[in-house]
């Protein structure tokens, strides 16, 4: 039992909850290797994904999540709701658990919704990203897939590199390493690095491959144009020169360094193909344990719970 | 506060051996060889008879290859939204079931729910040809499901707050079979 109503951050979660997910999604992705990929564990709940954001893998991971779970699932997307008429949070989404629904997973564009809704609704709430914050599912998918590849976290190091600034997952991604004993180097560029991100506990590194040099495990998120409201690089080619990791970069390590990236990846950017698609590359091992993940933490979160 | 009383031990460690035994040679005397037969135990405290009766059935028979597997029916329970969730335990099922005589092996038989869980869970590995359960101790009258167990360790009759203690050497330090109850 985890000690957390919700699913907010990574920053709430103990040590405790992790491992614990981590032991639930195991036998979860045992569930997912059968010829019959469902359980009928949940299936007097109802489960609402309200998504403020685009999404396809969040989304979708949830979604087949919740169905391998038995649960019922209904999709809302703001666009095209009554949203744009001018309803708010509270209210769409109280009008959403009217209709009995037991479990909302939300993404929001504002940073701290899933808290504010916490404090105005009864039913648990699972943070499928939040502005520029947290996106716990991630971290817990991509801590999950290391510790498949590495074993233990404790003493591993793990280099986060490109858009720190605007990245929830980059965030909720320290949180979690730190929590389970491993060592974090942000790299990028200075402006895409936020200002005093060394007291979450994290080495800074402007040369990406000095940072990948040290790593055992490169995290390398997607630019975020569309949180980039004014510019903080000169070109994408720029950047893809200077910040980008391709072949030659990771040929010329003297170690095999695992890939990661949480999608959509901007190939040739932030990203190129010849390393995304390479045996070291562990993106779509990612996306698989993302739906264990996702389970888990659903599971988790449903059962009866003391009314406080 | 509420008191725990032993209201009579049920076997012994030298009666708990006999029994086992039994049981052993009855699925024996049943599935003779083992050639299409595989024994299942329900976790998590069913895997300790389960492991028992594997053991016992491979010296009697002399096959070594017998399939054996364990089962977590922690995601069929019927009642997760009205408990504490629990935190499941591994499915180890190393072969296919399709077309096998499955014994299902759990240690006391009590309202069924159980059994009932494990079925579901099975079917989802696959359609077994049929399905038998064995149980050490069958708490009789107490059923809310229709199940039986084909084959019995030992019967006892109990009421609703009374609880059936199984004890192993290998977990608990000793053999033995205990009902007790909270008063």
């Amino acid at each position: 039992m985890l000690s957390v109503k919700h699913l907010l951050g990574i920053k709430e979660l103990t040590v405790k909850d992790i491992e614990q997910i981590f032991k639930t999604a195991d036998n979860f992705k045992q569930v997912l290797q059968r010829p019959i990929k469902k359980v009928p564990t949940l299936r007097d709940t109802t489960v609402a994904n309200i998504f403020f954001e685009n999404s396809t893998r969040t989304r979708l991971s949830f979604e087949l999540a919740e169905k391998r779970l038995g649960a019922d699932v209904v999709n809302f997307s703001a666009s095209g709701s009554s949203v744009s008429k001018g309803e708010t949070l509270i209210d769409t989404v109280n009008n959403i658990l009217a209709m009995k629904v037991d479990m909302v997973v939300m993404r929001h564009a504002a940073s701290g919704a899933p808290w504010f809704l916490a404090n105005h609704i009864d039913a648990s709430i699972v943070n499928a990203g939040d502005g520029t914050n947290e996106h716990p599912t991630q971290a817990l998918l991509d801590a999950y897939s290391m510790r498949e590849k590495l074993g233990s976290l404790k003493g591993k190091r793990i280099t986060i590199i490109g858009d720190i600034m605007h990245s929830r997952v980059a965030l909720s991604n320290i949180f979690c390493l730190n929590k389970l004993g491993g060592e974090v180097t942000v790299a990028g560029p200075p402006t895409l690095i936020p200002k005093h991100i060394e007291s979450l506990g994290v080495r800074v590194e402007y040369n990406v491959k000095k940072a990948l040099e040290w790593c055992d495990v490169a995290n390398v998120l997607r630019i975020q144009l569309e949180r980039q409201h004014k510019p903080l690089f000169s070109t994408l080619r720029e950047y893809s020169i200077y910040y980008g990791v391709n072949r030659d970069m990771i040929d010329s390590l003297k170690k095999d360094i695992i890939i990661m990236h949480p999608g959509p990846i901007n190939r040739g950017v932030e990203l190129n193909s010849d390393v995304a698609d390479s045996r070291q590359s562990i993106i779509l091992d990612q996306v698989e344990n993302g739906v264990a993940i996702r389970m888990a933490v659903i599971y988790l979160l449903s059962g009866k719970r003391e009314v406080e | 506060m509420k008191i725990v009383i032993l209201v009579k031990t049920l076997l012994n460690s030298d009666k708990l051996n006999i029994t086992l035994q039994r049981l052993a040679h009855q699925l024996v005397e049943n599935h003779l060889s083992f050639k299409d037969t595989v024994l299942i135990g329900i976790q998590p405290r069913g895997i300790l008879l389960s492991d028992r009766i594997f053991q016992l059935v491979q010296t009697i028979t002399g096959n070594k290859k017998i399939g054996y597997g364990r089962l977590d029916i922690t995601f069929y329970r019927d009642d997760v939204q009205s408990r504490d969730i629990q935190v499941p335990t591994d499915t180890d099922i190393p072969f296919s079931i399709e077309g096998k005589s499955v014994v299902l092996i759990d240690d006391v038989l009590h309202t069924g729910r159980t059994i009932r869980s494990a079925m579901d869970a099975l079917i989802d590995y696959g359609r077994p040809k049929r399905v038998e359960l064995l149980v050490l101790i069958d708490r009789r009258f107490s059923r809310e499901l229709p199940v039986q167990p084909d084959y019995t360790g030992h019967s006892v009759d109990t009421i609703l707050t009374q609880k059936v203690k199984v004890y192993w050497s290998e977990k608990d330090g000793k053999d033995e079979v205990v009902l007790i109850d909270k008063v």
